[in-house]
């Protein structure tokens, strides 16, 4: 294939990625990754690297917007970015000694995951109970506005929170996805965030979880110019626009359709990983 | 933030600026990235790519180094590099902002967990890691 339809095949591919990513809430990444391992047969490792800098490139930017409406809790996510960076870090690094085949089988079954996640409904955990001392020490209690409405929450479980948080960094570096659905089970269900809350907040890390480990990448030679660079600006295409269209679209059924395609990539990616070994 | 800097900062300010900081540098490294893409696909469209397999020894760009290297040669490869390794300064850029605005706030502690961020992202600047 020549460089320059391989180029726009991928500059479209990742454009539908970025736009069904925000739509669903699945992110970009965890699309791109199979289309091009499976459709164009692109070694993951090359995959991984372009996956991560899309990441970058779509979190910081809603990560923009959602920082200017005050709802992002700043000090929550650079408190939990010590935990997501670390995990990254540690994630990019075992990636190299780690064959494509397993990588392949550990994505397909987080993305299986991620699918389902997108899927459940979402049972509000909020709490107004500031004893934790963890939270007290961190000053994480917070409000945030809604309607020009502020609305006060509390923060419960940060050690556990924390742990989590580890382990969603390490996922995100080593299969160069976001994790936002790992990152929004420890902010929602385990530290008791209101949903916009945990949702921003994610984001708002995203940025700084995969800085560190595309940096580690970039080193080892993952991130390709001819590839990363359709997807980086696909991505963010796609996720821009479907962001807009987000707003006055009700997306339960997209879901669905989306949640089957999504799982049966999933499961081609581990029966190939699992034939390959 | 110029005379306003003693005066009392309210997170609303800086969360203004730090919204327009993650705008700004998505928006200049994606452009950065378009035009080398735009000049790497000028150049290079009709060679057969080859991504099967994984050949780290063959990428050209892969330190901050060769990236700056090829950029003075006006590779467009390394052009899009250049502008990716922005892209990935730019969450980084964002620390920094709020160590400065954690340390007018007096809040030392969060300008301490920043300097523990930024600690944890330098190791892995340090290129042994990949290898």
């Amino acid at each position: 294939m020549s460089v320059l339809l391989f180029t726009i095949i991928v500059l479209l591919g990742a454009f539908l990625a970025g736009l069904l990513g925000s739509l669903t809430g699945l992110g970009g990444g965890v699309i791109i990754i199979p289309l091009l391992t499976l459709a164009l047969g692109v070694d993951i490792h090359y995959a991984i690297g372009a996956s991560i800098v899309s990441v970058i490139a779509t979190s910081s930017g809603s990560a923009a917007a959602y920082v200017k409406e005050g709802i992002t809790n700043i000090r929550i996510g650079m408190f939990l970015e010590i935990a997501t960076t670390i995990g990254a870090i540690s994630g990019a690094v075992v990636a190299v000694y780690l064959n494509a085949n397993y990588i392949a089988i550990i994505f397909g079954c987080i993305l299986i995951f991620s699918a389902i996640m997108t899927l459940k409904k979402k049972i509000d955990h909020t709490t107004l109970d500031k004893t934790d001392k963890w939270a007290k020490f961190f000053k994480l209690n917070s409000s945030y506005p809604d309607k020009g409405v502020d609305h006060a929450y509390a923060v419960k479980n940060v050690p556990a929170g924390f742990a989590m948080m580890l382990f969603a960094g390490t996922l995100s570096g080593l299969l160069g996805i976001g994790s936002g659905a790992l990152k929004v089970i420890a902010m929602d269900n385990i530290m008791r965030l209101p949903f916009k809350v945990s949702t921003t907040t994610s984001n708002f890390m995203m940025g700084v979880t995969a800085a560190a480990s595309a940096i580690v990448y970039l080193h080892r030679g993952q991130i390709d110019p001819g590839i990363a660079m359709p997807v980086c600006i696909g991505v963010l295409t796609g996720a821009s626009i479907g962001s807009k269209v987000l707003l006055r679209t009700n997306t339960d059924k997209l879901k669905i359709v989306f949640a089957v395609v999504v799982t049966f990539l999933a499961l081609q990616m581990i029966y190939k990983g699992i034939s390959g070994l | 933030m110029n005379e306003e800097k003693n005066e009392n900062i309210n997170d609303k300010d800086i969360q203004v600026v730090l919204g327009t900081l993650l705008r700004a540098g998505v928006i200049i490294s994606m452009s950065i990235v378009l035009i080398g893409g735009v000049i790497f696909l000028i150049h290079n469209k009709g060679v057969i790519t080859d991504y099967k397999v994984f050949k780290p020894e063959l990428s050209k760009f892969s330190s901050i180094g060769e990236i700056f290297k090829g950029l003075s040669s006006f590779h467009g490869d390394a052009i899009v590099q250049f502008g990716i390794l922005m892209l990935i300064f730019t969450p980084i850029a964002r620390i920094i902002f709020a160590i400065f605005s954690f340390l007018i706030e007096k809040d030392y502690l969060y300008v301490l967990i920043g300097f523990i961020i930024l600690a944890i992202i330098t190791i892995s600047l340090n290129g042994g890691l990949a290898h």
